[in-house]
């Protein structure tokens, strides 16, 4: 009945994702700073002629919970507003959700989103 | 004529002139005619007061520039000396290296009131100055005339003083991240008594073996402390990094943390540096502004010098790569600054830039040395490089402070046609290695046997700043 979303995505596209995301009446997510790679491999950095191979590249991971019915409307809304395209874009994972609890209210499933 | 040399008086006295009267005042103007009523007796005194205000206001100049000058090479350890290293470490390591430098500044200042400036300037052996001016005895506002005639001995002190603090402050480069902080208090005194206060006053005190200028046996030309600052602290640094050891996990995971502090402490230093050479002419003169424009063009052909080399080498000009040139331009110029035209300069800077940049990776990869922070690299190689082109490029066109017995500027480097002195230079900075290396050897086995000269491994891993200073550089969560 409930849909969790979390798309690993180039951190420049965050602005954009979270405007449409909006626009698309979720009604919250949670942003996390990481660090990691798919199969687009790290950079160089030299410093003073000492190499250093960067291979976890920083990424921006939003995660949201949605009713069913509006996963794909979702999941369509990440891949318009982030695709270049190129290597490195990132990923969408989609989970069953059993249940939510709004802890103000106790208020469960989909109206505690 | 008369009422010309009254205007003089006029406009040199300063109590004549205040600044809320304007260069028209009444008072001005009435002031020649009032004297041209003098009878002829009034000439002689009117001279002597010209002369005493015409030396005044030299010395009103020189004093405001040499003050400038001492604050200038303090702001070149702090803020930028720390902040140029302070960038360059991991971030939890960044306050211990930027008290390093520093606690230096507070640490020399009392030892060189005690016995530093004594040991330095005082007269005494070719090697070592005398106890005079121990506890600062005797330097007041008199000007003492064997060093600078026109400010008074204090401002020299103190002057000199900066030079003192930020020598060794470049050795922390080659410790950083792994030295305990009691340690590097002992090796810093030690090193300023057996070191520095020596080899200061070899090249540049009263009687000293190197001084070119108060009767030296082998006269070295060093402006600005080629030897006495970089030498002698670059290849002090090695010692220490070879005796240290490297770092735990060296080289890998070694990245500065933040380009951007060094950036601020590099180009703080850049302009500190010209306190640092064009006030080693000890006044406000035309030998000062020579010093401040050969400082400037080398510090600019190293940057490029060093950026085309990484460029060609690497594939792309780094800042890091930029600002590390700059230095080592200004390292190598030091000794010259005083004695060459700028466009020789411009060279000895470019060949600095150049040379600095294999130093300290083709070089300092080879021998895989830990020398953390480049002060080998850039201070020691840079240093030497300069100390021997100065022999090359001195020239009596820019300083002619050395003369013969008749009075005539004698030739100084090769470009004058005394290719002998390249020689001198190449002695005065194998003195200046041979010093560093074993004074340096002997302090740390001192250190090591007295207190232990490196962190535990738990505490490097953790970090200096939490480990020797209980604090943390940035805490993201407050």
């Amino acid at each position: 009945m409930m849909t969790k979303i979390e798309a690993i995505i180039q951190p420049g596209k965050l602005e954009a994702l979270k405007t449409a995301l909006i626009e698309l009446g979720a009604q919250g997510m949670t942003i996390f700073e990481v660090r990691g790679h798919g199969r687009q491999k790290g950079h160089t950095e030299v410093y003073r002629g000492q190499e250093y191979v960067v291979d976890l590249l920083p990424k921006i991971k939003v995660e949201l919970v949605v009713p069913d019915h509006l996963a794909e409307a979702t999941v369509q809304a990440i891949v318009r507003t982030t695709a270049t395209g190129k290597i490195g874009d990132g990923k969408i994972f989609l989970s069953n959700i059993n249940d939510a609890v709004r802890i103000r209210n106790q208020e469960r499933g989909t109206s505690a989103l | 004529m008369l009422t010309e040399q009254s205007c003089v008086v006029a406009t040199a006295v300063r109590p004549i002139r205040t600044s809320k009267q304007s260069a028209i005042s009444p008072l001005r103007r009435l002031y020649p005619f009032g004297l041209l009523l003098i009878p002829a007796l009034a000439r002689a005194t009117d001279l002597e007061s010209v002369d005493a205000a015409a030396k005044a206001a030299q010395s009103a100049g020189d004093n405001a520039w040499m003050l400038t000058s001492a604050a200038l090479v303090l702001m070149m350890t702090g803020p930028g000396l720390a902040l140029f290293y302070g960038g360059l470490v991991r971030k939890k390591n960044v306050l211990a290296t930027m008290m390093q430098s520093f606690v230096l500044m507070a640490v020399v200042t009392v030892l060189w009131a005690v016995v530093g400036y004594s040991f330095s300037f005082g007269e005494g052996t070719s090697y070592i100055g005398g106890l005079r001016y121990l506890f600062l005895s005797g330097v007041d506002g008199v000007p003492n005339a064997d060093y600078a005639a026109t400010i008074p001995h204090q401002t020299f002190m103190v002057y000199q003083l900066m030079f003192a603090i930020i020598t060794p402050a470049l050795i922390t480069g080659a410790f950083g991240e792994r030295m305990k902080f009691k340690a590097m208090l002992l090796f810093m005194v030690l090193w300023s008594l057996l070191v520095y206060f020596p080899m200061a006053h070899m090249v540049w005190g009263k009687g000293g073996l190197l001084n070119a200028f108060l009767g030296g046996r082998f006269p070295c030309f060093d402006f600005a402390g080629g030897t006495v600052v970089h030498v002698t602290s670059g290849v002090s640094a090695l010692v220490c990094a070879l005796y240290l050891g490297k770092r735990l996990g060296y080289p890998s995971g070694m990245k500065p943390h933040s380009v951007v502090i060094s950036f601020i402490g590099a180009c703080l230093l850049w302009v500190g540096w010209f306190g640092f050479n064009a006030g080693s002419a000890l006044g406000a003169s035309s030998l000062a502004t020579s010093a401040f424009v050969a400082t400037h063009f080398a510090a600019a052909t190293a940057a490029l010098g060093w950026l085309l080399t990484e460029w060609i080498k690497v594939g792309k000009p780094s800042v890091l790569g930029g600002i590390s040139g700059s230095v080592a331009g200004l390292v190598a110029i030091t000794p010259a600054s005083g004695f060459v035209k700028p466009m020789p300069a411009m060279l000895i800077g470019f060949l600095a830039g150049v040379f600095c940049y294999f130093m300290v990776t083709t070089v300092k990869k080879k021998f895989g040395y830990d020398d953390s922070l480049d002060a080998f690299g850039v201070h020691g190689a840079g240093g030497t490089l300069g100390a021997i082109l100065t022999g090359v490029f001195a020239t009596n066109a820019v300083n002619n402070a050395l003369r013969d017995s008749s009075g005539n500027p004698l030739p100084l480097g090769l470009v004058d046609g005394h290719a002998g002195q390249v020689l001198n230079q190449l002695i005065a900075t194998a003195i200046a290695w041979g010093l560093a290396i074993v004074g340096t050897l002997i302090i740390l086995k001192i250190c090591d046997v007295l207190l232990g000269l490196r962190v535990t491994p738990e505490h490097e891993i953790e970090g200096l700043d939490l480990a020797l200073h209980g604090e943390e550089g940035y805490i993201m969560e407050a």
